[in-house]
C-alpha cells in the first residue's frame, strides 16, 4: 500500500504542477512512512515541503495555497496529532464553499495514517474518523489497499471538496493488502461502497484493515455452516454509500457493522440509525456493532493492546450470535 | 525598515520616524481621505440601521480608518486581502461597493460576501481577490501565509494582506503563520490593529511585552509599530513593506496602533470596562482629522473639498441604503446548497 500511495503521489505530481506535499519529515526523509520517500529529490522544496512541527498551520497553508490555485496534499504524521487542525479542518476547510455561497472551494487533502496494532499506544493508534464524518462539507475515505489507495488518492487530489484520507498503518505493508495495482493513474469515485463478497444471510458492514479480520472469519463460519454471507467494504465514511447498505440487508436482513474506533457516535451507529429509519421492516434481527471498548485510546502494553483491539474471533462470535435470530 | 528595537525616535512603542514625503499625488492623497470618510461615514450608517431595527448586528471599523494606508499601499488587481471584520476600508478600496456592504449588513440575496449565510463584516470574494474569512479570526493567519506560498512557487510578485486584532495574535494559529512566512519569506503583510480591547480585555492582560511589533524578530522578519492616526504615515510604512515582499525579501509585520470609537458590535456595551474619559480623550486622536490636518498641510485638501465630498458620499450611501433595503431576502432553499462542489466536478 505504501508503494502505491508514493507511486500515485510521484505520477499525479507529474502531470499537474498544482499539487504540492507539506507535513513533517515528507521531505529529506520521505515521511516516517516512507510514502513521500524521494519526491522532494524530483520535485524540489518548495513542492514536497519539510513543515514546521505544527499541524494546524499545515492544514492553514494547506488551504490559503488551495485558494491561490495549488492542490495541496497535506500529511499529518499520525491521524493522533490531527487536533490541533481541528478548527482549520472543520472550522475552515469545510466550510468554506458553504459560507462564501460556493465562491470558495477548499481542494485539499489531508493524508493521514489512522488504527492500531503496531504497539503505538495511546497517540499512534487512534481512529477518530467519526469526529470528521460528523461535519458537513467534509469527505472521509478510508481505502483498504493498495489498489483503493492509489484509485481514491487520484479522487481525492481532484476533487473540489476537502478530503480526509485515512491510511490504516496494519495494512501499509502487509501483502495482504498489496492487491493489484495497475501501472497508471486511475480513479475511484468517493462514496461508493465495494460489496466485496456477495451473500444472502447477512451482511457485515466494515472498512479499513478490519476487513481482513471480517473475511476470515467469514471464511471460517462459512465453511463449518455452509453459510453465507455477504460483507461490504464501506471505502468511504463520509459521503455514505447508503444504497449499498440499505439493498444488501434489505436482502439478508441481519446486519452487522465491525470498526475499529469506539462504538458510542462513530460510523456503526449513524448506519444503524439510517437502517432503522429506511429498512425496520426487512429486519430479521438487532442491528450489531463490533467496536472498539469505551477507553479513551489504545494502551500500550501487548495484552492491552490485544484487549483493546478486535479480530476473527470477536467477529465470529458477533456473527455466531445475530445468526441465532 | 529596520527590525523591531533599532527604530530611529523609537518612543512607548511607536515609532516618530522623519515624515518624508510620500509618492502619491495630491489626487491620490484625496482618493485616500476620502475612502477614510467613506468608510466612517457607511459605518455610521450600519450603526444607525442597527439602532432602528433593521439591522440584527453590526460591527464597525471606527477608529481604524488609518489602515486605508496600507490599502493604499496595495494593489488590488494582483494582491490579495485575507482581511478581518474591521476591514472595511481594505475591502471598498478592492472594489466592494456601499450596495454591496449593505446588503451584506441586511443579509440580503445576492450579497457578494456569503448571501447571507455569516454576520455582516465576514468578508470574501474571489472575484474582488478577498479570501472568505470566518468569525475566529486567528485561523486566517496561516491561510494568509499559504495563499501567499502559492503565489511564490510560481514566481510571482503577489502581496498578502492579512489583519487581526491585538487580541488574535494570542492564538496559536497567530504564530504558526508568522513562523512559515518567516522560514519561506512569504510576500505578507501581517497586519495587527491594536486597539487595546479584544471586547473588555485590555491590552495588560493580553499580553506581557505590549510591543507586538517586538515579535517580528522571533520569526526572522522585520516588524514595525505605527500610530494609525495619520494616514499617510501608514502608507509610507506600508509602501516600503509591499515593495520589499514583492522584491522577494519576504514578510512584515506591522502593529498600527488605533483607537475602538464603538463598543466591540452592536451586542456590547463598552462602558461597562472603559470609562467616557478615556473613550473622550481616544475620539481627540480621530485619524480622521489627524489625515485631513495633515492633507491641509501639504495643500491636497481644502474645506470646499471636504464638504464636496461628504455630500456626495452621503447621496451614495442613500442610494446605497434604499436599493439594499428594498432588495430580497434569500429564498428558504439557498439554506441548503453549496455544501460541496455539484456532482461529477474535479478539478
Amino acid at each position: 500500500m505504501i508503494e502505491a500511495l508514493h507511486d500515485g503521489l510521484q505520477q499525479e505530481m507529474e502531470r499537474d504542477e498544482r499539487i504540492i506535499l507539506l507535513g513533517e519529515d515528507v521531505g529529506r526523509k520521505g515521511g516516517v512512512f516512507k510514502v513521500t520517500s524521494g519526491l522532494m529529490d524530483q520535485f524540489g522544496e518548495l513542492r514536497v515541503i519539510d513543515a514546521p512541527l505544527a499541524e494546524s498551520s499545515i492544514v492553514g497553508v494547506a488551504i490559503g495555497a488551495a485558494v491561490n490555485g495549488l492542490l495541496p496534499v497535506a500529511e499529518i504524521q499520525f491521524l493522533d496529532f490531527i487536533h490541533p487542525a481541528m478548527d482549520q479542518i472543520l472550522n475552515e476547510a469545510a466550510k468554506f464553499r458553504y459560507r462564501s455561497a460556493g465562491d470558495f472551494g477548499c481542494p485539499i487533502v489531508i493524508r493521514t495514517p489512522y488504527g492500531g496494532g503496531i504497539h503505538g499506544a495511546l497517540y499512534h493508534s487512534q481512529s477518530i474518523e467519526a469526529m470528521f464524518t460528523h461535519q458537513p462539507g467534509m469527505k472521509v475515505v478510508a481505502p483498504v489497499d493498495a489498489h483503493d489507495a492509489k484509485g481514491l488518492l487520484s479522487a481525492a487530489i481532484h476533487d473540489p471538496d476537502p478530503v480526509l484520507f485515512l491510511e490504516h498503518k496494519r495494512a501499509y505493508r502487509d501483502a495482504y493488502f498489496s492487491a493489484d495495482v495497475p501501472d497508471d493513474l486511475y480513479s475511484l469515485p468517493i462514496g461508493k461502497a465495494r460489496v466485496v463478497r456477495e451473500g444472502s444471510d447477512m451482511t457485515i458492514v466494515t472498512y479499513g484493515y478490519y476487513l481482513k479480520e471480517c473475511l476470515d472469519a467469514v471464511q471460517e463460519y462459512s465453511d463449518e455452516q455452509q453459510a453465507s454471507i455477504e460483507v461490504i467494504d464501506l471505502r468511504s465514511l463520509r459521503p455514505l454509500d447508503k444504497e449499498t447498505i440499505l439493498s444488501s440487508v434489505m436482502k439478508t436482513g441481519k446486519v452487522l457493522i465491525v470498526h475499529e474506533a469506539n462504538k458510542f457516535g462513530g460510523i456503526g451507529g449513524e448506519i444503524s440509525a439510517i437502517l432503522a429509519e429506511e429498512a425496520f421492516a426487512y429486519l430479521d434481527g438487532p442491528i450489531m456493532r463490533v467496536a472498539g471498548p469505551e477507553v479513551p485510546a489504545m494502551p500500550y502494553a501487548p495484552p492491552l493492546e490485544k484487549a483493546f483491539l478486535q479480530d476473527k474471533h470477536t467477529v465470529r462470535a458477533a456473527i455466531e450470535k445475530l445468526a441465532a435470530y | 525598515m529596520e527590525s523591531n528595537g533599532n527604530l530611529p525616535g523609537r518612543r512607548g512603542g511607536v515609532a516618530t520616524l522623519e515624515r518624508p514625503a510620500v509618492d502619491l499625488s495630491h489626487v491620490e492623497l484625496r482618493q485616500m481621505y476620502e475612502l477614510m470618510v467613506l468608510s466612517r461615514m457607511l459605518d455610521e450608517r450600519m450603526v444607525l440601521m442597527n439602532r432602528a431595527g433593521r439591522a440584527a448586528f453590526q460591527i464597525s471599523c471606527q477608529g481604524h480608518e488609518g489602515v486605508t494606508g496600507i490599502a493604499f499601499a496595495l494593489d488590488p488587481a494582483r494582491d490579495w486581502l485575507v482581511p478581518y471584520y474591521r476591514d472595511l476600508p481594505a475591502v471598498l478600496r478592492f472594489g466592494m461597493t456601499p450596495r454591496e456592504v449593505l446588503m451584506s449588513l441586511l443579509a440580503k440575496q445576492g450579497e457578494p460576501n456569503s448571501n447571507g449565510r455569516q454576520m455582516p463584516a465576514h468578508y470574501g470574494s474571489r472575484r474582488l481577490r478577498i479570501v472568505t474569512t470566518g468569525s475566529p479570526v486567528g485561523t486566517q493567519i496561516p491561510q494568509a501565509a499559504g495563499v501567499a506560498l502559492a503565489a511564490k512557487i510560481p514566481g510571482e510578485d503577489t502581496v498578502v494582506y492579512t489583519a487581526i486584532g491585538e487580541g488574535g495574535t494570542s492564538e496559536g494559529d497567530f504564530h504558526e503563520g508568522l513562523n512559515w512566512a518567516g522560514i519561506y519569506k512569504l510576500p505578507v503583510l501581517f497586519v495587527v490593529q491594536n486597539n487595546h480591547y479584544a471586547i473588555s480585555v485590555p491590552l495588560e492582560k493580553q499580553m506581557a511585552n505590549q510591543d507586538i511589533s517586538a515579535r517580528a524578530e522571533g520569526y526572522g522578519m522585520p516588524g514595525i509599530s505605527i500610530s494609525g492616526s495619520d494616514a499617510l504615515e501608514v502608507y509610507r510604512v506600508a509602501r516600503e513593506a509591499v515593495d520589499r515582499a514583492r522584491r522577494g525579501d519576504g514578510p512584515t509585520l506591522i502593529e498600527i496602533k488605533v483607537h475602538r470609537f464603538t463598543p466591540h458590535s452592536s451586542d456590547d456595551d463598552h462602558f461597562q470596562y472603559r470609562t467616557k474619559d478615556e473613550l473622550a480623550q481616544d475620539r481627540q486622536d480621530d485619524p480622521l482629522v489627524v489625515t485631513a490636518n495633515r492633507l491641509k498641510e501639504l495643500g491636497a485638501l481644502t474645506d470646499e473639498h471636504e464638504q464636496e465630498m461628504r455630500a456626495r458620499i452621503r447621496q451614495l450611501i442613500n442610494e446605497a441604503g434604499e436599493e439594499a433595503e428594498n432588495a430580497p431576502y434569500p429564498d428558504p432553499s439557498e439554506a441548503f446548497t453549496q455544501v460541496y462542489a455539484p456532482e461529477g466536478m474535479t478539478v
